[in-house]
């Protein structure tokens, strides 16, 4: 498979060719393994501990939007905290309950992290650097997102705990409801590119996403939030509601899995909306495109950190109102306005040029402020039907029977 | 119009992160980080004179590796923990004792057989305070006729056991004596810091000036 060299530091046929080098020639298979393996390594390695300087950065600036301080006790503007964190964390006994399910119960954190980590497999981080090339890498993405909801599910009910399982049960009805507008949103993407490809993607990024099709870009990026279960859609883990949701009986590392793969999302939600809206790692040619990648990433993340410290929690019903009411149609009408003006800009090989880029561009925005004034307007007037108070029969018991 | 809410309150936690005066609002307990400007400030000179006159520790502030105290500045009355009692000063009356309406101050004296002018009185063989049980009302220092026990200044008393919190005569002889000016307006006259580095000897906090010899044998004389 890997017959040309190709460029970037780490491209899986680079490292394949090296250990190739050196292996005996009917070791091909040996050599594959040794490849993957230790590039599955370091990815992962990778993407832990930037999620670690990533808590770090996260309570940091939380911290400021709120006008704290923040962790600054531990080393250097409290850089080692993520190091005392996890020694905390793991010095910790690890308790499962009596009436847990304990296999599912010890499942569940290994299932929910390695779903989240998955996703980062076939993100082209650079040019022509990939961690592994696949046709069809957006449905992989939903689909291995899709797999947080078992995890939850389990944890959820393996524990025997009431408030883990109510976290659990309405964070699955959320996050079902949500994978719906997000799906739609990236079909707008692939409506454009035509191709499932990431790395083709990014290529038919002419102009980023963003600017041609603003409206599934917010689709996209709200249903993402509420994928990854952060504010304002924190139903899970409700702190207020529900102690802390589903990983109420979890302790220890399997705890501290579940806060990995929980910080771990927002960065993995900035890679993904990088790569499809952002236009991935292109830019100008004065910076690497790896190096535009990380700004790109990092400008998405201290997005959702500000919509995190700003906004407050919505009620269950209003969640799934939101869902079912307002991203889906806006959805599709984000849809049918694209197929409608690619059917108009198209040329004959089926390329849209840079003007026509533009104008779809301009129509695009004014459709999207036009349609979101119109949603918040609709949806804003229109009040929750309460059923009128009926005095309960029990409470009156003493006064009817004089 | 609706949801023009949420961009106002994004409006509000960006100017939080952005506006500088909005940004500092909590007292560090021990020690904060010092900038450049604080450690200006300490040296009392100008933050790029200091800059270009200490680069070392301007660099090493930077990154955050000096700290400075960021403790709460207290009244000069402030009744402290660390009581300040002067064995030269202390008759063994016991008022304090009798005073405490918590009964915690336990002394035990024995007679020293000698006369005051010769410089002997009560000898104190026990002098316990126990700090865990005292609610710091100030009663006991009202009521030294002598002047020789104080209120301390430092609030940084904290112990691992409650027997720890007793205060022993040894540990009051020992300690370092920063007495506050609770009750004690001799000490507020003077140029005097409870909060100081200097500690304070027993000659410095009477009410009175300290007798002359001469004094003393003119007053004895009569008897």
């Amino acid at each position: 498979m890997c017959n040309e060299f190709a460029g970037g530091l780490i491209h899986f046929c680079n490292i394949y060719s090296i250990f190739d080098s050196f292996l005996p020639e009917n070791l091909d298979w040996m050599a594959f393994m040794m490849a993957a393996i230790s590039l599955a390594f370091a990815a992962i390695n990778v993407v832990v501990m930037a999620t670690a300087l990533y808590i770090l950065f996260e309570r940091r600036v939380l911290a400021r939007f709120q006008a704290r301080l923040g962790p600054n006790r531990w080393g250097p503007f409290g850089i080692f905290q993520p190091i005392a964190d996890l020694i905390k964390i793991i010095t910790k006994e690890d308790t499962t309950t009596d009436i847990a399910d304990k296999i599912v119960h010890n499942l569940a954190p290994i299932i929910f992290l390695s779903a989240t980590l998955a996703v980062i497999a076939v993100i082209p981080l650079g040019n022509n650097s990939f961690l592994g090339k696949l046709n069809v890498g957006v449905l992989y993405i939903v689909a291995i997102t899709s797999v947080n909801v078992v995890a939850i599910i389990m944890a959820g009910w393996a524990d025997g705990n009431k408030y883990s399982m109510l976290g659990a049960m309405r964070g699955v009805a959320m996050l079902i409801s949500y994978e719906i507008p997000m799906g739609l949103a990236i079909v707008g993407v692939i409506l454009m590119s035509g191709t499932m490809s990431l790395s083709g993607i990014v290529e038919a990024q002419e102009l980023p996403f963003l600017l041609v099709q603003p409206l599934g870009f917010l689709i996209f990026l709200i249903a993402s939030i509420a994928e990854m279960s952060r504010a304002p859609f924190d139903q899970i883990e409700a702190e207020s509601e529900l102690g802390a949701g589903y990983h109420t009986e979890y302790s220890g590392m399997k705890f501290g899995i579940f806060q990995l793969a929980e910080f771990m999302a927002p960065l993995i939600t900035g890679i993904v909306v990088t790569t499809l809206f952002l236009g991935g790692f292109r830019g100008w040619a004065w910076l690497p495109g790896e190096l535009w990648f990380l700004i790109k990433v990092f400008s998405v993340v201290f997005v959702l950190l500000w919509i995190r410290a700003t906004w407050p929690r919505i009620r269950f019903d209003q969640i799934m109102a939101f869902s079912w009411k307002a991203l889906l149609a806006l959805a599709f009408l984000n849809i049918i306005i694209l197929v409608v003006e690619i059917e108009i800009f198209q040329d004959n090989l089926g390329s849209i040029s840079l003007n026509s880029l533009i104008l779809m561009g301009a129509i695009n925005w004014v459709v999207t402020i036009v349609s979101i004034v119109f949603m918040a307007n609709a949806l804003g007037q229109s009040k929750l039907k309460r059923p009128k108070a009926q005095p309960s029969s029990l409470a009156n018991m003493y006064a009817e029977s004089e | 119009m609706y949801g023009f809410g949420l961009i106002k309150g994004l409006w509000i936690t960006l100017k939080n992160l952005l506006i500088p005066s909005r940004m500092f609002t909590v007292h560090q307990y021990p020690d904060r980080k010092a900038s450049p400007l604080d450690l200006a400030k300490i040296n009392e000179s100008n933050l790029f004179v200091y800059l270009f006159s200490h680069p070392l520790s301007s660099i090493k502030s930077l990154l955050g590796l000096i700290s400075i105290s960021d403790r709460q500045k207290q009244h000069p009355r402030f009744r402290g923990e660390e009581f300040s009692w002067y064995e030269e000063r202390c008759t063994g009356c016991a008022s304090c004792a009798k005073y405490c309406p918590l009964g915690i101050i336990e002394i035990v004296t024995k007679p020293s057989g000698k006369f005051i002018p010769e410089g002997e009185k009560y000898f104190l063989e026990k002098f316990d305070i126990d700090i865990g049980r005292c609610m710091f009302c100030g009663l006991c220092v009202e009521a030294c006729p002598y002047d020789a026990l104080h209120m301390g200044s430092g609030f940084e008393e904290g112990k691992y056991s409650r027997e720890e919190l007793v205060i022993n005569k040894q540990r009051l002889v020992e300690s370092e004596k920063h007495p506050s000016n609770w009750f004690r307006p001799q000490l507020e006259n003077k140029t005097y810091n409870p909060f100081g580095p200097k500690s304070v000897e027993w000659d410095n906090v009477g009410r009175h000036e300290q007798p002359t010899m001469e004094d003393l044998e003119d007053r004895w004389a009569d008897r």
